[in-house]
């Protein structure tokens, strides 16, 4: 506001200042010009005087126009009545030209993740301190049939594509289908982007059995479809198929050897408050052991939420448990593991949450090596956009190597406010 | 090509879920299925729909429609929604748009005609005219998004809701018009008995948690001093409540307006150091039990005003 405010002083004052800096023919005397001057100026105080009348309470940083109309109004459904009152006289504002012209632009947004970790962890390192990802995303409606959403990860090894694809909204019979690079659904965990998560790491069946922070992220398309079920019940089917190449989990030696992920999701509002969510994943693909093997997995988890409508900033709960079954075909024998992880969560009020997590899980390559551990977590939560987290994280590797680790992190959002994953 | 082990599970779960697709559940017929973000439009689309219309609200009208929960239960509604009615200006950008894009219904996509963002006919107010940024908090930057509080916003909304009812059933245009006439007439004589009530409390100092109410502030004259939140969405700091309740002594400030989805802890606290009265206001249709229409919000907010205002002489 200030900078229109001052244009406008230098505008109206900068003709005064020339024509006094002219020869006066007629020798006009130094008191009238004056006299100008300082009406002049006392206009000008008169306006900044209003101006600061419509910003409203004084703790307000915003300066802010009166009541104005959007400029998108339909003629066709004019105001039933005009603004009344001195509001009423003041021009529409319409935003900045910037505004109008970011107004294509897709919603941009960042988010860093800082990750720092004090104490021992032989089995599976990480830094003292990372700066562990920092994932662009660019979301927008691309046509009346669909959108696209595309998050880009900067990490510490290097730029990939974490996501990006469209989704078709518009199809018929009730179909949504995306195609793209995506996180499969399979399960929750996978679904999930690290800044989503309830914790700074991923559970220990997660690393052995699925692939680890990259889980099953491939390149493919996905058909959902919510299905017919009684009583209130949401039920959706997903069925997805993928290039075949997820780290070390799956490795398709050819293209025909593509990847299947299927999931089927139900939910239910047991009470206002109260909700169950369960789901059945199946995904396989080839694995890496040989041309014709493939490795299945199975997955199953089961979600209670409990959150007060009236109380929702304040105080939530949330349980959770996934489980998954793996059998890897290798050379010798097929090797069939089993990991899981349970956690909770409890939103103490509208800054602190605390948490905990019990992990077991066997390995895909070798069933019979099984890994144990547990998790204490401390979130706090200065606004909407960050988010501070400590998470004490025991771990038993098979062999009888202890992980004990201090780990926290620092989360930041810049730009577009981004949905809550549910 | 597929290889041949993988042909089975892919084809076996694609089949059934596109043959989910067609058994569609049986609808009823006739009707408009109109599903709405929050209470208040619910409720205004009743007054002009009447019983051509089955209307639901995702929210309810306690509940702070900032922070609902993008449940998949709501899915169900969307999916079977001939129109989707939104306050806009982001006030549900954290849960609406992934419902939307995941209902499976081309209809009520952003851009559709079954897509009516209610913002478009209102008048909004507290638009910024500088650049904004998060240090100023949660702030909506196409202005504020509590519009319907004020009357003639609910009868410019009502307008343009008839306008789209007209559209999508011309059949019905002469009923939805003699309910717009009907909901007209209502407000004006409600407006009338609303005015009379708080005319004598016109420019009276009022403290609010959140930025809910300039709409209504503006319309029935109430001077909104300061927040108890010292920028949108950002819990109060010690330092912050000292300096309200400094300002509230100075200027003998006696009403704070708390919606009911905050803790009453800090502001009865501030109230106690103050004397002044916290007074519950209801920002939305069915924030209390027999706040059941458009005009028993008012109903309701503007008794409840007056007497914290006869109570505060």
């Amino acid at each position: 506001m200030k900078r229109p405010i001052l244009l406008a002083c230098v505008l109206i004052l900068l003709p005064a200042g020339m024509r006094a800096q002219q020869p006066e023919p007629r020798k006009e005397s130094q008191e009238e010009r004056l006299k100008a001057l300082e009406e002049r100026v006392r206009v000008l105080e008169a306006v900044i005087a209003e101006l600061r009348a419509t910003r409203g309470p004084a703790a307000e940083p915003v300066l802010v126009a009166g009541p104005v109309m959007l400029p998108t109004s339909p003629p066709a459904a004019p105001a039933v009545n005009p603004p009344q009152g001195p509001a009423a006289a003041q021009l529409p504002t319409y935003g900045g030209a910037s505004s109008a012209a970011k107004v294509l632009n897709p919603d941009i947004s960042v988010i860093g993740d800082f990750l720092g970790s004090a104490g021992r962890n032989n089995v599976r390192p990480v830094p003292s301190l990372e700066m562990h990802e920092t994932e662009v995303g660019f979301q927008a409606i691309i046509d009346p049939y669909a959108r696209g959403d595309v998050f880009i990860s900067f990490g510490q090894e290097g730029v990939e594509l974490e996501e990006g694809y469209l989704t078709f909204t518009a199809l018929p019979k009730g179909f949504v289908a995306k195609v793209g690079k995506m996180r499969a659904a399979f399960g929750k965990v996978n679904t999930l982007h690290n800044h989503n998560l309830e914790w700074t790491d991923r559970p220990l069946v997660t690393e052995n059995l699925l692939n680890g922070e990259e889980g099953i992220s491939d390149a493919g398309f996905s058909v959902s479809h919510i299905l017919p079920a009684p009583k209130g019940i949401f039920l959706e089917g997903t069925a997805q198929v993928y290039r075949g190449i997820s780290g070390d989990l799956f490795s398709a030696p050819g293209k025909k050897d593509v990847a299947f992920v299927g999931n089927l999701r139900g939910y239910k509002d047991l009470t206002e408050a109260t909700n169950l969510d369960l789901g059945l994943s199946y995904a396989r693909g080839h694995n890496d052991a040989g041309p014709e093997l493939t490795t299945s997995l199975y997955g199953m988890d089961a979600t209670v939420r409990w959150r007060p409508l009236r109380r929702a900033i304040y105080h939530s709960f949330l349980a959770r448990a996934e489980f998954i079954w793996s059998q890897r075909e290798q050379p010798l024998a097929t090797q069939k593991a089993f990991g899981f992880y349970t956690s909770a969560e409890y939103r103490l009020n509208r800054r602190w949450t605390v948490g905990g997590r019990f992990d077991r899980s066997g390995q895909a390559q070798d069933a019979g090596l099984t890994d144990n551990g547990f998790s204490a977590l401390l979130t706090y939560w200065p606004s909407e956009f960050s988010q501070i987290r400590g998470q004490y994280r025991f771990a038993r590797y098979a062999g009888g190597q202890d992980a004990n680790e201090l780990r926290f992190q620092f989360l930041f959002v810049l730009g577009a406010h981004g949905a809550h994953p549910f | 090509m597929i290889s041949r082990t993988m042909r089975f599970p892919i084809l076996a779960v694609l089949a059934c879920v596109f043959a989910a697709g067609f058994p569609l559940p049986a609808c009823a017929a006739g009707k408009l299925k109109i599903v709405t973000s929050t209470t208040d439009l619910a409720a205004l689309a009743q007054e002009i729909g009447g019983d051509r219309v089955e209307v639901q609200s995702i929210a309810r009208g306690y509940q702070d429609p900032h922070f609902v929960e993008a449940k998949p239960s709501f899915l169900l509604q969307l999916r079977r929604a001939d129109l989707l009615v939104v306050v806009g200006l982001q006030l549900e950008i954290g849960w609406l748009p992934p419902l939307v894009t995941r209902c499976g219904n081309s209809k009520i996509q952003p851009g559709a005609p079954g897509y009516f963002d209610s913002s478009q006919f209102a008048q909004i107010l507290e638009i910024p005219t500088v650049p904004v940024t998060r240090a100023m908090g949660d702030v909506h930057p196409f202005g504020n998004p509590h519009y319907w509080l004020d009357p003639q916003n609910g009868l410019r909304i009502a307008q343009g809701i008839a306008q789209k009812l007209t559209e999508m059933s011309p059949g019905d245009a002469a009923y939805f018009a003699e309910r717009l006439k009907s909901f007209q007439q209502r407000i004006a004589d409600a407006e009338k008995r609303w005015d009379d009530q708080m005319k004598p409390y016109r420019g009276r100092k009022v403290v609010t948690y959140h930025r809910s109410w300039p709409n209504l502030a503006t319309r029935f004259g109430l001077n909104v001093v300061n927040y108890v939140e010292p920028r949108a969405g950002i819990p109060p700091s010690p330092a912050h409540l000292v300096e309200l309740i400094g300002m509230m002594k100075r200027e003998n400030v006696k009403v704070i307006l708390v919606e009911p989805y905050f803790d009453l802890k800090t502001p009865n606290s501030v109230a106690a150091q103050t004397g002044a009265q916290v007074v519950v206001l209801l920002p939305s249709v069915g924030g209390e039990k027999e706040v059941t229409d458009y005009f028993k919000l008012f109903d309701y907010d503007v008794n409840l005003l007056v007497r914290a205002f006869q109570a505060a002489r």
